[in-house]
């Protein structure tokens, strides 16, 4: 590093702004001219839309329905419930991320600014405070995590393993009305909270049943093997929506009455369903590009056919579609706005609402706007973690 | 299993092997005794590689018999996994498991199959990358070691589950020359050892250095078989002879 300066580049070739300029965007007569055209333009129309950001848009609209967006009708005496365990995550997350996280820095950083960006939305105190947590508990965890030993580590998978369960306690509840805990029926859920639990369902339980379906498809035995043909033939001939439809409106016909299954829980297994066949697919891929002679390898030192699947086949698989999975759960996320259509208030189907209310009548640039962003937000963020992932478990490289 | 040391290792009778109509293995009948170096050599296709696979069952026989360790291969799973476990394979391509250290390629079979605890493993692995010369490698992955390092990787990964029987099906045919030798010297070391072997090879300075039978196939079926002695300096059949000329003259 030290004798950096005695092999700085020409002069030429340093990177100034002016020399970078002149480089790459005045380099020749057409070019100069094309440059000019293009940013004239890019300034034509982001200065529309910055002016109507800026002056025309009633940014008001989200100010009065931020909570409605973000959580539906999740009664306000019961939030706290949802902000418990989101502090509970913070505290893995943090901690986890020092445990096991290797370059990760970057991510840390942003996980931990996070918060205290978003409480420059206008909350009330309470939720800015709730936020603030949100950042402390994470430090306070990763600061837990740095000197761990496997028992920690042990004790952090645990936290993982039952977090999901704490969490769907706190946001159902438990007891009547009148109770410490009460019920919050899940007509009531909604927003920005309704999509990630849809999109997170969709993952968590789809991977699995997907990598089965895939491994099915090559089974020897002939009728596991037709059978997740069949299924992942006809549940990807289907469009999503129709699968929603089926779920929300013919499944009760095949139910015995009386017996009536959630109406969210339908469309979690309807997404799940769905996305379970193209994840068989896009792992099947994976498993095909591993050479024969793995398999032989791993058979010759003696491992069986189920060892030689966990140990070596598909670890090395899972990492080559690692993209594609990311791609696809991404696609999941964006997907469960067609809940909507069948009349759960997701993100998209509370914008809807915000909409029909005669005080916000003609405000859907401001809303749609708004919606599109958080779900940008969430795909780009989805998007750069997986890419981190790559980089610290080495895809592409052998 | 057998305590009989006169009783052979490997008993081959009249094995058949077709690739849909292709005859690939036309009744070959071999015996090896324990501690035996069999050098089996041949022009390419002549199913050389194929019966060294049928040996522990990565190629099915469907006729003759096949005895390995007093184990007849058969379809029954559980007598393959326990000759598969007592038989140890080095392949032409190494097959290393790309996404696993040197160290975990090598302790793996013994934590999984063997059952020994992981400390136990790692340090059986390590004494087996000493004894093949690159234990400074052990943290690396395969990808980040030359054709022969690797080679000799795949050799201690064999060897840590303590086989009885080594098989190898071409070892140094996809290395540079220069790294031929480091290999070729694992397995002299191995064959002086008192191990087991059965060697596909063309590497004639190694069979007249360690073999005791050479075996010669063409078209399925063996030739000629004898020490390294009666092979090349006195070969009966024209096929051998001519043979031996293609590989020895240069």
């Amino acid at each position: 590093m030290s004798n950096a300066a005695q092999i700085l580049p020409p002069l030429a070739e340093r990177h100034t702004l002016l020399g970078w300029a002149r480089k790459n965007l005045f380099n020749t007569w057409g070019n100069a001219l094309l440059t000019l055209l293009t940013g004239w333009l890019v300034l034509w129309s982001g200065r529309a839309l910055l002016v109507w950001a800026f002056t025309a848009a009633e940014w008001g609209v989200i100010a009065a329905n931020l909570r409605l967006i973000l959580l539906g009708q999740y009664p306000i005496a019961n939030v706290w419930r949802l902000w418990v365990s989101l502090q509970l995550l913070a505290f893995l997350v943090g901690n986890s991320l020092a445990i096991w996280g290797r370059n990760v820095r970057r991510i840390s950083l942003a996980l931990a600014a996070a918060p205290l960006l978003l409480a420059l939305l206008p909350f009330g105190l309470q939720p800015r405070l709730w936020l603030a947590g949100l950042t402390f508990f994470g430090i306070v965890g990763w600061a837990l995590g740095r000197p761990a030993g496997p028992r920690q580590r042990r004790i952090v998978l645990l936290g993982w393993a039952i977090w999901p369960f704490i969490f769907i306690l706190l946001l159902r509840g438990l007891t009547p009305p009148e109770g410490r805990l009460p019920l919050v029926p899940t007509n009531l859920w909604g927003g920005l909270l309704l999509t990630f639990l849809l999109t997170v369902v969709g993952i968590v339980f789809s991977f699995p049943l997907g990598v089965l379906l895939a491994l099915g498809r090559r089974s020897r035995l002939g009728a596991v093997r037709w059978f997740s043909i069949f299924y992942i033939e006809v549940i990807r001939g289907v469009p999503l929506i129709t699968i929603l439809f089926m779920a929300q409106l013919m499944l009760p016909l095949f139910l015995p009455s009386g017996l009536t299954i959630d109406r969210v829980l339908r469309a979690m297994v309807g997404i799940t369903l769905f996305s379970a066949a193209y994840l068989a697919e896009n792992v099947r891929g994976g498993l095909q590009a591993i050479p024969t002679g793995q398999f032989e390898a791993a058979y010759a030192v003696g491992l069986n056919g189920l060892q030689t699947m966990g140990l070596i086949i598909l670890p090395q698989a899972l990492r080559l579609v690692i993209p594609i999975l990311v791609g696809q759960f991404i696609a999941l996320y964006k997907d469960t706005a067609l809940v909507a259509i069948v009349g759960l208030l997701d993100l998209l189907g509370i914008a809807k609402t915000v909409l029909a209310q005669p005080e916000f009548l003609g405000l859907q640039r401001e809303v749609y706007a708004f919606i599109s962003m958080l779900y940008w937000v969430f795909s780009y963020a989805m998007s750069y973690v997986s890419q981190r992932l790559e980089v610290s478990l080495g895809v592409g490289k052998r | 299993m057998s305590d009989n040391s006169k009783q052979p290792i490997i008993t081959c009778r009249d094995v058949h092997k077709w690739f849909e109509q292709f005859h690939a293995l036309r009744g070959i009948n071999m015996e090896v005794n324990a501690g035996e170096v069999i050098v089996i050599f041949g022009p390419s296709g002549s199913g050389k590689s194929t019966f060294i696979r049928t040996l522990n069952r990565l190629e099915e026989h469907q006729r003759g018999q096949i005895i390995v360790d007093g184990i007849e291969l058969t379809h029954d799973v559980r007598n393959i996994e326990q000759v598969r476990a007592e038989t140890g394979m080095v392949f032409q391509q190494f097959n290393l498991f790309p996404h696993l250290t040197v160290l975990q390629n090598i302790a793996l079979a013994p934590i999984w199959v063997r059952k020994l605890n992981k400390e136990e493993a790692e340090k059986r692995a390590m004494a087996l990358l000493e004894r093949v010369g690159i234990p400074e490698q052990a943290l690396k992955y395969p990808g980040q070691l030359s054709g022969g390092q690797q080679q000799r990787v795949a050799i201690a990964r064999a060897l840590a589950m303590e086989p009885k029987i080594m098989l190898f099906d071409e070892p140094t045919s996809a290395l540079d020359p220069e790294m031929i030798k480091e290999v070729l010297d694992v397995m002299i070391n191995l064959a002086k050892s008192g191990m087991t072997m059965l060697v596909v090879t063309h590497e004639m300075g190694f069979a007249r250095a360690v073999a005791d039978r050479m075996f010669f196939f063409d078209k399925g079926e063996i030739v000629e078989s004898g020490t390294p002695r009666d092979i090349f300096e006195h070969p009966r059949e024209e096929r051998t002879k001519l043979f031996l000329s293609q590989i020895l003259q240069h």
